[in-house]
């Protein structure tokens, strides 16, 4: 960015600066400590200059917001025209439950609805499967089939909201039933607008929520898309997620290449489905988490937007510009967040959600202060949703593009950022891909690494985390939790079994029928699928069917 | 050879303490007994993982095939009162009375103390520094070696 002449006389002046005014005042003001790095390990400098950027090319690297390689934002006046979306991940108990807290979270301002299932639902189960026992409406809303759906969603115009779905097993189920709901509510499919997680490959060394063995399962998720991009042209098919693998215990850099590589291989796998990637790929979205470590989590944001940027156009030789763009939804990070003292949550969730923003997110999830004991209780969600409200309104951080651009530093890290990532992005290749990344144990054992030294960090005070290993005090501040009502599992039984005596039997074997012969055919099972919700088969029936078709997944286990 | 004849001859060979970290439920979240699992095996002792998404029965079976001395159980879904009395009780049922039992994840205050009456000695929460766990067994095995 400088002329040789320029970087000369900075690079002139540091070495001046170091010798004489930085020397003599560490003479008696030592640093405390011997090292900086960031969260992921990168090595801080006490100071940046241009000459930490002068490798930069401001018109390749930086560019113009709205043009490639997107690196200070996906649109020409990012929050200056429109804020983000603000959605709240939220769901517990019976969809009845659920339906008033939506209700509840649009009439104080929140701008699209995101769901939480429980994990019988997500996993593929019935409420009503022994493996349920206990956890029906404990982690999210149990979804045992179209009549559930229908309660959630009753009152709520699908053709005025946006609604995010944390589904990834079943996500072709869970978007048949919205889809069906919506149809009864006498919208068109293309009127949906929304997105479906459906990003399985991160299930297998992250999430770890799976139903069928890696293969099939990105089957499925290829049929989505495939299914979306011809008829559903408002709905994001994927969220290709970095927040599990964070959570897992990853670092930043890591959530970032794991992401994208899980990314590339969708989109290879669609592509050879004989789809066009200009089909589709302008409908893809991706999820991150956002910590503490504000200046690398905002380099993080940009630097996946330009490697994203890059490979849509060359390796898979995009051409619309909408291809190329890497438009996210952020959350703030659930594994920061600390039991004791809970109220600070509330500060480590703004500099979060800051980072976000500042990283240029166009939907965002700030967490509740009481996450790390309970799902949030409605005071706590209030909170959650207000700390993004005075960001947008408040801080002034909306008001132009990309603020800290330009900033030595952060240019320095997201230059590091993508170097690093695209690093690892070759090391999976080289190992024939994500799918033998996964086989070979080699993401899962990079995660759990990280998330151990990470811990010993903590356990050893080389990072403090305030309120837990320092300023621990005897603070016994008690805040009142969310209680999930354990006899909203016999609520949520009886109605399944109601249902069950109800539907017309002879049209749901017909039906699931249909789907075994579809999926033993490998052929897209979408509209089966949608049939099969429509005639109310049951989520655990259908994924029953696919179970006997595509087999389990056994986890490869390992610590 | 060089290594066994360092040994002393009448060295005993003590038996390292014998872990089964376990994952109740559908619960997914393994981040902490998988840094659970590995801080024990640290520590030198023998350490079994069973995966996620383990019935009470089948880790009580493993429990005895193993022969642990401790069986840490680590839940964040909130079905700890329906899955802990089964496991307890599966337990009892087939005389693994000598097993230490404790617990990690999300588990609200209420709950622990019905927990620890059921028989599981002690819950640790989020952010329990891993040398507290690992002392925490060390010093409270039921099983003398």
């Amino acid at each position: 960015m400088l002329d040789p002449e320029e970087l000369r006389e900075i690079k002139e002046k540091s070495g001046r600066w170091e010798e004489t005014t930085l020397k003599s005042y560490l003479e008696t003001r030592p640093e405390r400590k011997p090292e900086f790095t960031t969260t992921s390990g990168f090595q801080v400098s006490r100071l940046y200059t241009p000459a930490d950027v002068s490798d930069l090319d401001y018109s390749e690297d930086l560019g113009y917001p709205g043009q490639f390689p997107y690196t200070r934002g996906i649109h020409p006046t990012m929050y200056r025209g429109r804020l983000w979306t603000m959605r709240e991940f939220s769901g517990f108990g019976t969809a009845e439950e659920t339906n008033r807290r939506f209700k509840y979270l649009l009439s104080e301002g929140e701008t699209g609805l995101s769901v939480a299932f429980d994990y019988p639902t997500i996993t593929g189960y019935d409420s009503d499967h022994p493996f349920a026992q206990g956890e029906v409406g404990r982690c999210g809303v149990a979804v045992s089939s179209l009549a559930d759906m229908e309660t959630l969603f009753a009152g709520i115009p699908l053709d005025k909201v946006s609604t995010s779905m944390t589904i990834n097993g079943p996500a072709a189920m869970l978007l048949a039933m919205y889809i069906a709901v919506g149809q009864k509510q006498g919208m068109a499919p293309e009127l949906l607008s929304g997105t479906t997680q459906n990003d399985m490959l991160k299930e297998f060394f992250a999430q770890k929520l799976c139903i069928f063995p890696p293969k099939p399962s990105v089957k499925l998720v290829v049929d989505i898309i495939e299914h979306c991009a011809k008829k559903l042209p408002k709905w994001n098919p994927i969220s290709i997620s970095g927040y599990h693998i964070r959570e897992a215990g990853a670092n930043a850099v890591q959530e970032l290449a794991f992401t994208l590589a899980d990314g590339l291989a969708y989109v290879q796998a669609t592509v050879d489905r004989g789809l066009d990637v200009d089909e589709f790929a302008p409908r893809l979205s991706f999820f991150f988490a956002a910590h503490n470590d504000l200046f690398e989590e905002v380099a993080k944001f940009r630097a996946a937007r330009r490697i994203w940027a890059q490979f849509m156009k060359e390796r898979f030789k995009a051409r619309n510009a909408r291809s190329m763009w890497m438009r996210m939804h952020v959350q703030t990070s659930g594994c920061t967040l600390t039991a004791q003292q809970p109220v600070n949550n509330t500060i480590r969730v703004a500099i979060q959600g800051l980072a976000a923003v500042l990283g240029g997110t166009q939907s965002l999830h700030t967490n509740s202060f009481d996450e790390a004991l309970a799902l949030p209780s409605e005071e706590a969600v209030r909170i959650a949703l207000r700390t993004q409200q005075i960001i947008a309104h408040e801080s002034g951080v909306s008001n132009t593009v990309d603020p800290l651009g330009g900033s030595f530093y952060l240019e320095a890290l997201t230059r590091e950022m993508e170097e690093k990532a695209l690093k690892y992005i070759d090391q999976i290749e080289a190992m024939g891909g994500i799918f033998q990344a996964i086989e070979k144990g080699f993401l899962q054992k990079e995660i759990v690494n990280s998330a151990y030294r990470y811990q010993q960090d903590v356990d050893k005070k080389e990072r403090i985390i305030v309120g837990l290993n320092e300023y621990a005090g005897n603070e016994t501040s008690k805040i009142p939790l969310l209680r999930i009502d354990p006899q909203l599992e016999e609520f949520q039984l009886r109605k399944l079994r109601r249902l069950k005596e109800s539907r017309n039997q002879d049209l749901v074997t017909r039906t699931l029928e249909k789907l075994r012969q579809a999926s033993e055919k490998d052929n897209n099972v979408m509209p089966h699928i949608l049939d099969s919700v429509k005639a109310y088969c049951t989520l655990g029936e259908i994924c029953g069917v696919l179970r006997e078709v595509y087999g389990q997944y056994e986890e490869l286990v390992m610590f | 050879m060089i290594a066994t004849s360092l040994k002393t001859p009448s060295a005993r060979v003590e038996r390292k303490i014998r872990a089964l970290v376990a994952k109740p439920g559908l619960d997914s979240h393994d981040r902490g007994a998988k840094v659970v699992a590995r801080a024990l095996r640290d520590a030198g002792m023998e350490v079994v993982y069973t995966g996620l998404r383990q019935t009470p029965e089948q880790i009580v079976e493993a429990a005895m095939q193993e022969d642990v001395d401790v069986l840490c159980l680590s839940i964040l879904s909130g079905a700890h009162m329906t899955l802990f009395p089964r496991i307890i009780d599966l337990m009892k049922e087939k005389g693994l009375d000598d097993v230490l039992v404790i617990a990690g994840g999300v588990i609200p205050e209420e709950d622990i103390s019905k927990l620890k009456d059921m028989g599981i000695a002690e819950i640790f929460g989020p952010g329990t520094p891993t040398r507290v766990t690992v002392d925490y067994v060390r010093n409270n095995l039921k099983r003398k070696s």
